[in-house]
C-alpha cells in the first residue's frame, strides 16, 4: 500500500538514520512511501506546554500535509515515534476542539484514523517483511514508551518485531515499561527529577540486563533523553530506534 | 505537642524537587514503598472478576453522586440531625476551623485525639487548635511521625513513608524521649507508639476524624484505617468532631459497598482495611461507648467550584492514593515537593484548583511527564492527564511575556515550511548550535545533568531530496 512518512521533527534534525531504516523497512514490505516535505511538526511540545494556540498553528500546516498525502492515495500515515503517533491520533482532535476549530478538529479525526506508529504498521502484517538476519548475535533491552504503552496501547509489537529477527536478543528486564524522565518540556522545566527518573531507568537497566548491548525503542526523544544521561554520568549506553535494528537485518541490497 | 513549626515550602517548584531527590535515602523509602502498595494493588486487583467493568461501575457511581451532590447533602444532613448528631455547612476553610474551635472550647477540651483527616491538613486545623491552647495528639502512627517531625504528610495514606524505621526510631528518641535503646524492628517502634499513644485516647475529651466515605440514606460515617484509632477516636472522647469533603458520599450502601470495595485494593492493596467503622449518631440509649456529641463538618472550601466546570471529575476522588503509587515523579521527589497537603497527580491537580491563593500553586501541574500511569490506576478513571494538561493551558495564560513571546515564535516559524526548514537547516549548520544551546536558558536546564546532543549534519529532508 501507499503509506506517507510523518518524519518528526526530532528525527529529521537528531537522528535522520531513523527515517532512512523506516523507509528501507517500509519498501522492503512492499509499502510504496511517500513523504511531503512541507511538514513541520506535531506540536506537542507546545500543546503539553500548554500554549495550545501557538501547536495548534504548528499542527494544522502538518494536518494539511498529512490530509493532502490521504487526498493523493495514501493509505495510511507512519510514524517513527510512538509520542508523535499520539499526539496525531489521540491529542490532535482535542488540541483543535480546545482551540474552538471544530472543521480541524474533524480532519485530524480522519487523518489520526489512518495514522500508525511504525512498530504497529509492521507487526499488523509482518509476513511481508522478508526475513531478518543480523551478522552476529546481539542481545538488545527494550524501551517501552508512555504513549505507546498507555495511549496507543502498541505493547508487544515492538518485542515481536525484535524477537523475529534471526540473531536479536530480546532481554527482558524489570523497568522496561517506566517513564525515562523526559516528558518534553518536563525536562528543562524540573531538570533535577526529569534525570533521577532516567538514573533509575538506567540502573534497573544495567542491573537487570547486564548483558545488553543496545537499548531500543520506538521514541527517539526518550532514547536521546537516556542517552545523554548515560553519557554526563561517564557510564555510556548504546542507544538504537527499533527501525535501525530491524533495517540492520535487511537482505543485502534492500533500499 | 509543640506548635506546628513547619517549614515554609521552598519558593519554587524546582528548588523542592531538587532538594527532594538529592535525598538518596528518601528516593529509596519512597520507591520501596510505592512499589509494595502498587504490587499489592495489582495482585488485589486481579482476584476480582472484571475489575475494569468495577472501575467503571464505580465511576458511574460517583459521576451520580457528584451530579445529585446538593440533594445528597440534605438527604445525608438530615439523617445526621435525626441521629442526634449537629451539622455544620463550611464554605471555608476558615469557616471550619472556627467551628471546630469553637466546638472544642465549648467542650472545655485540653486535649484533642485525631485520626488521619487530609481534610484537616487542607484546612490548617491542627494550627488553628494549638493557637487556642489545645494540645492536639495525631493518633495514626505515620501522621504521629509527621506531627512529631514538624512535617506535613508525604503521602494522602501512607503521611511518613519518605521515613524509613531507623529515622523513625531517632525520631522518637529526640522528640518524645525513647530509650535510646529501642530497637527498630517495626513491632517495637508501633509498640512504642501504641504505650504512648494509648493514655491519649483515655484523656481526651475530643476526638477529630476524617471521613473516607459517608452515607446519605443513613446519614453514616465510613471510618477506614489499619490501626483501629480511628475507633478509639469515635468511642472513647465525650465530642467526635467528623470533618468530611463534601464530595464523598454514597447514595446509599450498594454504592458504598462498591467503593469500599475499590477504596482498599487500590489504597494499600487489602481486600478490605483491617478496621472498617461506621458511626451513625452519637451514643444511642443503652449504648456502651460512643460519644455525646457528635459534630459533622460538611467542608467545602472551593470543591464546589468545580461543580459543573472542566475539573468536576476531580470530585469523583476516593482519596485512595494510587495514582501517587505508580507515578515516576512521585517516586523521586516524595509528597513534600508538592508544597501543599496533596501530592502525587492528584495532588498536582488539586492543589492549582483548591490552593490557587498559595505562591506558585499553579505550576504544581507540571509536575508530570504526562505518562499516564496515573489515569491507568485511577480506580474511578478520572482522567488526571487531561486536567493537567488543562490546567497548564490555564496557567500559560498567566505565563511571562517571555516564555509565551517564544513559543509564539516558534509557533510562527514552525506553521510554515520554509520558516521549518530556515530554523532547523540553521540548526544543522552549526557546529556551534550545540555549544549556544548550552547558554540559553533552555539548553542550561537541559544541560544541568545531560550532555546536549548534537544534530545530525544533514537532515532527513535534505537526504530524501537527494535520494529521490
Amino acid at each position: 500500500m501507499r503509506v506517507s512518512l510523518l518524519i518528526t521533527c526530532v528525527v529529521d534534525v537528531m537522528a535522520p538514520e531513523v527515517a532512512e531504516a523506516s523507509v528501507r523497512l517500509l519498501r522492503a514490505a512492499g509499502h510504496e512511501v511517500t513523504c511531503d516535505l512541507a511538514q513541520t511538526c506535531c506540536g506537542q511540545p507546545a500543546w503539553n506546554a500548554g500554549f495550545a494556540g501557538d501547536a495548534a498553528a504548528v499542527a494544522r500546516t502538518t494536518l494539511a500535509v498529512l490530509e493532502g498525502e490521504l487526498d493523493a492515495g495514501a493509505e495510511a500515515v507512519v510514524v517513527p515515534a510512538g509520542s508523535c503517533a499520539t499526539m496525531v491520533r489521540v491529542f490532535w482532535p482535542e488540541l483543535f476542539e480546545v482551540v474552538g476549530d471544530h472543521r480541524a478538529a474533524a480532519r485530524a479525526r480522519r487523518v489520526g484514523g489512518r495514522t500508525r506508529e511504525l512498530s504497529e504498521l509492521l507487526a499488523a502484517d509482518p509476513g511481508r517483511l522478508p526475513p531478518l538476519r543480523l551478522h552476529r548475535p546481539v542481545p538488545v533491552a527494550l524501551h517501552q514508551s508512555c504513549h505507546m504503552l498507555r495511549e496507543l496501547r502498541v505493547v508487544d509489537q515492538p518485542a515481536e518485531l525484535a524477537g523475529a529477527v534471526e540473531g536479536v536478543e530480546v532481554v527482558p528486564w524489570e523497568g522496561a515499561d517506566r517513564c525515562c524522565g523526559f516528558g518534553g518540556t518536563f525536562s528543562v522545566a524540573l531538570p533535577e527529577a526529569s534525570v533521577a527518573m532516567a538514573d533509575e531507568k538506567l540502573r534497573a537497566l544495567a542491573e537487570g540486563a547486564p548483558e545488553a548491548e543496545l537499548l531500543v525503542g520506538c521514541d527517539t526523544s526518550c532514547l536521546l533523553h537516556l542517552r545523554t544521561r548515560a553519557e554526563a554520568t561517564g557510564r555510556p549506553v548504546h542507544v538504537r530506534h527499533l527501525a535501525e535494528v530491524l533495517a540492520a537485518g535487511l537482505p543485502e541490497g534492500a533500499t | 505537642m509543640r506548635g506546628d513549626g513547619r517549614q515554609p515550602p521552598a519558593a519554587t517548584l524546582r528548588q523542592r524537587t531538587a532538594t527532594a531527590v538529592a535525598d538518596d535515602r528518601l528516593r529509596a523509602n519512597v520507591a520501596a514503598a510505592v512499589d509494595r502498595f502498587a504490587t499489592h494493588r495489582q495482585e488485589r486487583l486481579a482476584e476480582l472478576d472484571g475489575p475494569d467493568d468495577l472501575r467503571r461501575a464505580a465511576r458511574a457511581v460517583k459521576q451520580q453522586v457528584v451530579a445529585d451532590l446538593p440533594d445528597l447533602l440534605e438527604r445525608f444532613a438530615d439523617r445526621v440531625l435525626a441521629a442526634g448528631g449537629h451539622v455544620c455547612w463550611a464554605a471555608t476553610a476558615g469557616d471550619a476551623r472556627r467551628y471546630v474551635v469553637d466546638v472544642v472550647d465549648r467542650a472545655g477540651a485540653a486535649r484533642v485525639a485525631k485520626s488521619k483527616s487530609m481534610v484537616s491538613e487542607e484546612i490548617d486545623l491542627n494550627p488553628a487548635l494549638e493557637a487556642a491552647g489545645v494540645e492536639v495528639v495525631e493518633t495514626d502512627l505515620g501522621e504521629w511521625i509527621v506531627q512529631l517531625a514538624h512535617e506535613a504528610p508525604s503521602h494522602i495514606i501512607a503521611p511518613a513513608l519518605h521515613r524509613d524505621r531507623h529515622q523513625i526510631k531517632d525520631l522518637f528518641v529526640d522528640a518524645v524521649a525513647a530509650p535510646a535503646t529501642l530497637d527498630t524492628a517495626p513491632a517495637a517502634l508501633v509498640a512504642f507508639a501504641r504505650r504512648r499513644l494509648r493514655d491519649v485516647f483515655l484523656t481526651a475529651d475530643v476526638g477529630i476524624t476524617g471521613v473516607n466515605l459517608a452515607v446519605a440514606d443513613t446519614g453514616s460515617l465510613v471510618l477506614v484505617t489499619n490501626e483501629g484509632n480511628g475507633r478509639l477516636v469515635t468511642a472513647l472522647p465525650r465530642v467526635h468532631v467528623a470533618l468530611l469533603g463534601m464530595e464523598r458520599l454514597a447514595a446509599d450502601w450498594h454504592q458504598a459497598e462498591l467503593l469500599l470495595a475499590l477504596l482498599a485494593r487500590s489504597a494499600t492493596g487489602q481486600r478490605l482495611s483491617s478496621y472498617t467503622n461506621v458511626v451513625t449518631g452519637p451514643r444511642g440509649a443503652g449504648e456502651v461507648d460512643g460519644p455525646e456529641e457528635l459534630h459533622v463538618v460538611i467542608v467545602d472550601n472551593g470543591r464546589s467550584d468545580l461543580l459543573g466546570g472542566e475539573y468536576h471529575e476531580m470530585l469523583d476522588c476516593i482519596r485512595c492514593g494510587a495514582c501517587l503509587n505508580v507515578c515516576p515523579v512521585y517516586r523521586q521527589t516524595g509528597g513534600h515537593a508538592y508544597g501543599w497537603v496533596y501530592p502525587g497527580p492528584m495532588g498536582a491537580v488539586l492543589t492549582p484548583l483548591l490552593a490557587a491563593d498559595r505562591p506558585g500553586a499553579a505550576e504544581v501541574a507540571g509536575a508530570s511527564t504526562l505518562c499516564g500511569a496515573c489515569m491507568d490506576a485511577c480506580p474511578v478513571q478520572i482522567p488526571l492527564q487531561d486536567m493537567l494538561l488543562a490546567l497548564r493551558r490555564a496557567d500559560a495564560e498567566r505565563s511571562p511575556g517571555g516564555e509565551r513571546a517564544l513559543w509564539r515564535a516558534w509557533s510562527t516559524a514552525w506553521s510554515d515550511r520554509w520558516g521549518y526548514e530556515a530554523t532547523t537547516r540553521a540548526a544543522t549548520w552549526a557546529g556551534w548550535a550545540a555549544g549556544l544551546a548550552g547558554h540559553l536558558p533552555v539548553g542550561r536546564s537541559w544541560a544541568a545533568g545531560r550532555a546536549v546532543p548534537r544534530p545530525a549534519p544533514r537532515r532527513f529532508r535534505d537526504r530524501w531530496r537527494a535520494g529521490r
